[in-house]
């Protein structure tokens, strides 16, 4: 194996588990340390940074950073990095002063937004600050998109969203509220240097089923409904109810169902509990509210009386694994089941409609109605027309929406300052020394070995009589700082200096986790297989420094690296040191940010 | 030194022995030795050593004297039995503790100092009364906790950090060991854990006197240019003459695999010690060549390591004493204090 290259921002990037595998990158571990410190305003806008809804993603993110969390390799679970967040937004205090201001020159240019979802507002917030006039377009009269529509306010209190939402609109944005776009081509005749559409998934998918018209009075499309809850079009719903599909929607149906009156709800998927789309925590909040999921029913008709829904019908499947593997469900024989109900909310998925870009508008779309779009710039073939959120790929979530939005920002900024919009900005990057005396470094080195700590939420009777009580309290201060002292500083580099290395073997007797080996070198197979605890995840890097004195090889595998700084601390010459990697990724409003950070 | 304790997290693979104890339940409290200590590798080998051979800790008494080897039992095998003794006395107290209690395991831990200095009387009558322990000297040439000065075991002519050079024939414990009648005497080296973990785990084993010096750098004081015990200066001289396997009922720890004739000794217990030869005229059977041959190798500046001499039919001090299969402990008042007619008998026997 070649010298690992630490210079590479990759490098230590991917050992930063939570940051690699947040879509737009944020810094966990740095905000994670300063909610330890009750820093919390530091640790709001380190996220406000990267992922310009804190307080929204506190509650709501799909958080891909934990199940990528180091925390979850060497015991039960990874830290909460969501609900941390949370605690940064929730204790801020006042953080107005440190916000960028609205540019006092503008640079001429003028950009469209389609949408006023969490992606046209990161691109709003990137490109105000440099001067451009940014012009959104909703057909709803708020902004935030789904946030504000779909996500129920029992998850997510609106004064929340006002907050945050308020926070990129006062940048001065133009908000063209309650207008629906319904022609690109007229838009493009406007003279906008660039559009930018977020508009979105809007459309929920259907059950084309016996009954299905018929019945059509008491069967809603889940999304619509969610919808027609949060703007109080519907605030209740039949006794018995069941909910279709197994993703996040469909929790949120049920969860909301549970509170408008619903009193026998029940969700049916048609694979089995394991395979649904679902988060965990979703299904687990779902249940906890006593809400039952019946899983391996196919739904095949409605029935009905007299024009009122009575009932359903599913047939019974089971799953079968074909010669190719792949588990496939296949009908069992027994007899269907039949399930009596008031109302049916349909929540099997949502997909991209465009019925507003008119195809010969000179924009491409693929054979699934997806724009064509360079995955990096977000670029579409027309080239003054950008893509991003749920728009961009289909359906995702904030949290990608958000760094859709960045990157897209980045693009419109070139493409309207005439650069080549494919240069893309690496990412800011320092590492720095943590020592501080002998034993004594800038972080808290100390490793808790405290379990995950559960965020309190209301007793579950007071939770169902409100829709727009909030479940979960949040974490107190105590709690807070306890569950982030779980956070093991992935950030904080192990960074080996093999000219200094006496091969003591000191880093290797003393770390917890078998990190260290001094080998003979081989190709990279080879070596995972003979070191101190064999690197079996391959997902993880090995870090090698270049021949030692003896001629073998330092090899650490980064897998279950607690961040201790133990190899560092034993270390009699130094090689070893704690670096701290900073990094985040570049942004067009970094001129204007820098007041933020 | 480190202030924080070892965190408890583990590797989620870390495998257990037929105990159900994984090698971090064989740990001590955290080290406060300099960082980089020689002695602290040592440790380690007798954690993993322990583990392996899948003995309870606490089956093990550690008894060490005075000085910075002879405080690392507190880093290793928390649960097991320890005696911190006086500076030198190790070996009495290993003796009293053998002949009172024949149920341990008697691991003595020393440095150069501690047994070639003040304690070099009690290290020899150890060996030669034949005291079933292991012996383990962490031979750094110097004494480290009192910072530096070349112990007896320091070559001629090596130099101390601040440049002088010793004048003294440095003593040789392999050679005394051999000389005295030790059963099981080995030299290893802290920087080569697949050579001394196995010959920690035989000396262990062996039902004799078993010694091991362990050559170990003080990164403090004797771990630079002209010392004969830096880490530099032995991977450079270090000769090994043989690898040892050690093999306890049908499992093989197997621990490097290297060319070489193979000769394999069963030990009363029924171990097996597999000598994979390295030097291939070597004969760790031939007590007096052993002792002729490291002389050789010393005169060439080289040092030999390895398992240099082993008896697999040992004897040792119960066995000379004649004492009851039991040990002393289980010994009740009646049998402990025969009275005046049996010290009378005792005294016409010899007349
Ligand atoms: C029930 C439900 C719950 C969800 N819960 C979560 C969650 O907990 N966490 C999470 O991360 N994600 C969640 N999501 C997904 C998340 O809401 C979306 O992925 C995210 O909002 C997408 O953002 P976006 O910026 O692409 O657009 P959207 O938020 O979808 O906003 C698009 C906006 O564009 C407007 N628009 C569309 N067409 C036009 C047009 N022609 N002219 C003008 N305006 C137009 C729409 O009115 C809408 O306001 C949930 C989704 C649903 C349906
Ligand atoms: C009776 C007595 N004399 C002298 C000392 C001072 N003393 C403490 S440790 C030591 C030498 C230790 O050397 P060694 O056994 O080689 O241990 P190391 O620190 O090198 O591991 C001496 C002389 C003492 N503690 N007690
Ligand atoms: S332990 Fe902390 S830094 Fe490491 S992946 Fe988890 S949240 Fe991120
Ligand atoms: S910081 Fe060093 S000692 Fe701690 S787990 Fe990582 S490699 Fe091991
Ligand atoms: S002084 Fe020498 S022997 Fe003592 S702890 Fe330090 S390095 Fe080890
Ligand atoms: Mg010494």
């Amino acid at each position: 194996m070649n010298p690992t290259d630490i210079k590479a921002p990759d490098y230590f990037h991917r050992v930063v588990d939570c940051q690699w595998a947040c879509p737009a990158h944020t810094p966990v571990p740095e905000y994670i340390r300063m909610i330890s410190q009750g820093r919390y305003a530091d640790a709001y806008m380190v996220n406000w940074k990267s992922n310009v809804f804190p307080g929204i993603l506190g509650r709501t993110c799909d958080r891909p950073c934990e199940p990528a969390c180091r925390r979850g390799r060497v015991e039960d679970e990874p830290v909460a990095i969501c609900r941390l967040k949370r605690v940064a937004a929730d204790n801020k205090g006042d953080v107005e002063a440190r916000m960028p201001l609205a540019a006092t020159a503008k640079n001429g240019k003028r950009v469209a937004l389609i949408g006023a979802g969490p992606a046209s507002l990161t691109v709003a917030r990137d490109l105000l600050p440099l001067g451009y006039d940014v012009t959104v377009f909703d057909g709803d009269n708020k902004l935030g998109g789904m946030i504000r529509t779909q996500i129920p306010r029992f998850r997510l209190p609106e004064s929340v969203i006002d907050e945050e939402v308020g926070y990129v609109a006062r940048l001065g944005l133009t908000v063209r509220s309650g207008e629906r776009v319904d022609s690109l081509k007229s838009l493009l005749a406007q003279g906008f240097d660039a559009i930018f559409v977020g508009s979105g998934a809007p459309r929920g998918r259907d059950l084309d089923l016996p009954g299905r018209k018929e019945a059509a009075a008491n069967i809603h499309i889940g999304i619509d409904w969610l919808s027609s809850v949060s703007f109080g079009h519907i605030t209740k719903i039949g006794k018995r109810v069941l909910v279709l599909g197994g993703g996040n929607t469909a929790m949120d149906c049920c969860r909301s169902s549970k509170r408008l009156g619903g009193e026998d709800v029940r969700v049916v998927v048609r694979s089995g509990f394991d395979e649904m789309k679902a988060s965990p925590w979703e299904k687990e909040d779902a249940q906890h509210e006593g809400i039952p999921i019946h899983n391996w029913l196919v739904p095949k008709s409605f029935e009905h009386e007299n024009g009122k829904l009575v009932a359903m019908v599913f047939e019974k499947v089971a799953p079968v694994v074909g010669a190719d593997g792949k588990k496939s469900a296949r009908p069992t024989g027994e007899p269907d089941v039949r399930m009596e109900c008031d109302e049916v909310l349909i929540a099997v998925g949502q997909e991209n409609s465009f019925p507003w870009i008119e195809r010969d508008a000179g924009l491409e779309f693929d054979k699934w109605g997806l724009p064509q779009l360079n995955p990096d710039t977000l670029q579409s073939t027309l080239p003054s027309v950008f893509f991003g959120g749920d728009a961009a790929f289909g359906p995702k979530n904030i949290i990608w929406a958000v760094a859709h939005g960045h990157q897209a920002a980045v693009s419109i900024d070139k493409f309207c300052q005439g650069q080549d919009v494919a240069d893309r900005p690496p990412p800011h990057v320092t590492l720095a020394s943590q020592k501080m005396g002998i034993h004594e470094w800038s972080y808290d080195n100390d490793v808790s070995n405290d379990l995950r700590f559960k965020v309190p939420q209301l007793p579950a009777a007071q939770a169902l009589s409100n829709i727009k009580l909030e479940v979960e309290l949040g974490y107190d201060d105590r709690l807070a700082f306890k569950e982030a002292q779980r956070c093991l500083n992935c950030d904080v580099q192990t960074v080996f200096a093999d000219k200094l290395c006496i091969e003591c073997d000191a880093c290797v007797d003393i770390c917890p986790t078998d990190c260290i080996t001094f080998t003979a070198n081989g190709d990279e197979a080879d070596v995972r297989e003979r070191l101190s605890a064999p690197a079996l995840n391959l997902t993880q890097p090995l870090y090698t420094s270049g021949a030692l004195k003896t001629g073998r090889i330092m090899v650490k595998d980064e897998d279950v690296c607690l961040h201790c700084g133990m190899c560092a601390e034993r270390c009699p010459t130094g090689a070893w040191d704690m670096q701290k990697f900073f990094l985040e990724t570049a942004q067009s409003g970094d001129r204007a940010c820098r007041r933020a950070a | 030194m480190s202030f924080l304790p070892k965190p408890k997290l583990h590797h989620p693979n870390l495998p257990t022995n037929k105990l159900g104890y994984t090698r971090r339940d064989y740990e001590g409290t955290i080290s406060t030795l300099c960082a980089g200590c020689g002695h602290d590798s040592i440790s380690a080998a007798i954690v993993q050593a322990v583990f392996e051979l899948e003995i309870e800790p606490h089956r093990i008494a550690k008894l060490s004297g005075i000085g910075c080897s002879s405080k690392t039992p507190n880093y290793f095998l928390n649960p097991a039995h320890g005696f911190n003794s006086v500076h030198g006395r190790m070996p009495s107290v290993a003796t009293g503790a053998n002949l009172a209690n024949r149920e341990l395991i008697y691991l003595g831990v020393s440095g150069d100092g501690d047994s070639a200095s003040i304690g070099f009387g009690q290290f020899a009558h150890a060996m030669r009364r034949g005291v079933d322990m292991c012996y383990i000297v962490e031979n750094n040439g110097v004494y480290g906790l009192t910072k530096g000065q070349f112990s007896a075991t320091a070559d001629r002519g090596s130099k101390s950090k601040k440049g002088q050079v010793n004048a003294d024939e440095g003593i040789d414990l392999v050679q005394m060991a051999l000389s005295l009648g030790a059963t099981y005497v080995g030299r290893g080296f802290s920087g080569d854990k697949e050579q001394l973990v196995p010959l920690i785990q035989g000396a262990l084993l062996h039902r004799g006197p078993a010694l091991l010096d362990v050559i170990s750098p003080c990164v403090a004081f004797n771990n630079h240019e002209g010392s004969t015990r830096s880490f530099d200066w032995v991977r450079a001289h270090n000769e090994a003459v043989n690898r040892l396997d050690v093999i306890v009922g049908r499992d093989e720890i197997v621990h490097a695999q290297e060319p070489g004739t193979v000769d394999e000794v069963t030990q009363h217990d029924g171990s097996v010690l597999r000598l994979r030869k390295l030097a291939p005229d070597y004969d760790a059977h031939d007590r007096d060549g052993a002792i002729s041959y490291l002389a050789e190798r010393k005169r060439a500046g080289e040092i030999v390591t390895g398992l240099l001499f082993v008896d697999p039919e040992p004897s040792d001090l119960h066995a000379a004493l004649r004492t009851p299969a039991a040990g002393l402990n289980r010994l009740g008042d009646a049998e402990l204090v025969p009275g005046a007619a049996a010290l009378a008998a005792v005294n016409a026997s010899l007349r």
